[in-house]
């Protein structure tokens, strides 16, 4: 059984948000580590991108498979998780721990878009 | 849909071991346990076990035996003593492969072994039966009845010639079999792999094999899924049926030449073979390395620097022995010599790379 946390929300394809104010924290979920296995590679979008909702804007790699970043949220990238570079395995180890990238919301209109954490547990299964 | 998948006499033991499964040729097999890079490095530093019961176990018999098995069969069984066993394929009049496979010669005179992939044991057992008439065969397909599981690394001679108990298969080498008799049954050890590692291929009755896995297990050998296998015969060189090797993908264009022995009298496919070495192919699989951390999958597009595209990945993977972004492709033939630049569109973006050897990884078997 995958872990699923109170308080943040997740998308369909399987990245969590955690809003914080007008930033949106982002990174995959236990069941979507967990799916995919050791991951090895992880392609982040740059600092001041500005990203979609519904649009790629990066890829996880495991050994395996490989899966899109879908953009949970639209605005401009402020912050990327640069260690996933080197140790992408963080994201095995805790997923709610190892976020990817912190993005500075455009329309906080599009978070009411994303699934609560028991709407989210009827998907991660 | 799940319940119309086969399943392994070690099916149970996966589930219990808390293995990922996944439907594969047609079988609910195990992908992985403890997780592919650490399956994978157990192979190439100490020792594995794999589930290979999937696979098929086809028996050919009666005194034309071997001119049957060298006319559906690329390499020469002739010269092949028995005990000893050699790789080869099963082509199509046009040299398309019908299916890789392992000849055994059996200690019993006008019988073989030839093991087949999973995928394929009815395609396979179908197209030696229409290849029959006029030989005096008996073509037996015992896939249904043998168990097989592969113990592979550099630790398997202890596991498989100590724990189980196999002490003369320490004297076999590299692609050569013994018998054995186990509680009134025939077992074959054979010194075979799939993974680049020295390693034993087991095949015996289910609830024997059952006892091996279990065996094997206690004795520190950690359990291996099919990710890991795939990964560990790509890093190896190895091609796999359905990806390097294909209907559409002769041996010569997968680089498997010195498999086919045109120099016998005749096989299903020779001419083909012959006429593709004589005039070269429009195809080859190459291997290929790429300068960037990003992951060149199955399908992927190989391109020129031009965006042109010349060929498509077949395997590839971030090597977990290697460190680096490999792949087998299909290219053009004007670009398959070694050294030659090419690039792999990984998603939005061209990676460059260039053509180097398909064997990536220095293989250890025993000689």
């Amino acid at each position: 059984m995958s872990k699923i946390i109170e308080g943040l929300l997740y998308s369909e394809s399987h990245e969590w948000v955690k809003v914080d104010g007008n930033v949106a924290i982002i990174g995959v979920s236990d069941f979507a580590q967990s799916e995919m296995g050791d991951i090895t590679y992880v392609e982040m979008p740059d600092v001041d991108d500005e990203i979609v909702a519904g649009d790629d804007c990066g890829a996880l790699e495991s050994v395996k498979t490989s899966s899109e970043l879908v953009a949970p949220v639209s605005g401009k990238v402020v912050a990327r998780n640069d260690a996933l570079e080197d140790q992408p395995e963080l994201i095995n180890e805790d997923a709610y721990e190892a976020w990817i990238i912190k993005v500075e919301m455009s329309d906080k209109g599009e978070l009411d878009a994303l699934l609560n954490a028991a709407a989210y547990a009827e998907i991660a299964k | 849909m799940d319940n119309l998948l086969k399943t392994t006499c070690l099916h149970d033991l996966h589930v219990e071991l808390g293995a990922k499964m996944s439907p594969f040729a047609g079988y609910d097999m195990p992908i992985q346990y403890s997780g592919i890079i650490d399956e994978h490095n157990a192979v190439r530093h100490a020792a594995g076990v794999f589930d290979v019961s999937h696979m098929g176990e086809v028996f050919v018999s009666g005194p034309d035996a071997e001119s049957f098995v060298n006319h559906i069969f690329t390499n020469d069984v002739r010269p092949l003593a028995p005990g000893a066993i050699l790789y080869g394929m099963m082509l199509y009049p046009d040299g398309g492969t019908v299916d890789d496979l392992l000849v055994y010669r059996e200690f019993e005179p006008d019988r073989f072994l030839l093991v087949v992939n999973a995928a394929n044991v009815d395609k396979d057992f179908a197209w030696m039966q229409e290849q029959a008439d006029g030989f005096a065969v008996v073509l037996d397909n015992q896939s249904d009845d043998w168990g097989q599981i592969a113990v592979q690394g550099p630790e398997a001679e202890k596991a498989v010639c100590g724990a189980l108990g196999f002490k003369e298969a320490a004297e076999l080498s590299f692609y050569t079999f013994k018998d054995f008799e186990r509680s009134g049954k025939r077992v074959i050890v054979s010194r075979t792999g799939y993974t680049g590692e020295d390693g034993f291929e087991i095949y015996a009755a289910p609830e024997l094999i059952r006892n091996y896995w279990n065996i094997v297990l206690a004795a520190g050998v950690k359990p291996c899924g099919l990710g890991c296998r795939d990964t560990l015969r790509f890093e190896a060189g190895l091609p796999l049926y359905g990806d390097e090797l294909t209907a559409d993908i002769s041996p010569v264009m997968a680089g498997l030449g010195m498999f086919c022995k045109l120099d016998k009298p005749e096989f299903i496919g020779k001419e083909a073979l012959a006429e593709q070495k004589a005039n070269g192919v429009a195809q080859k699989i190459v291997g290929i390395e790429l300068s960037d951390k990003a992951i060149p999958r199955h399908g992927y597009p190989v391109e020129l620097e031009d965006g042109t595209e010349v060929g498509v990945v077949t395997t590839g993977y971030h090597s977990i022995s290697l460190d680096k972004s490999i792949c087998f492709a299909l290219v053009d033939s004007a670009y398959a010599a070694l050294g030659t630049p090419l690039w792999v569109r990984v998603r939005k973006n061209a990676f460059p790379g260039v053509v180097v050897k398909k064997r990536f990884y220095q293989t250890n078997y025993k000689k």
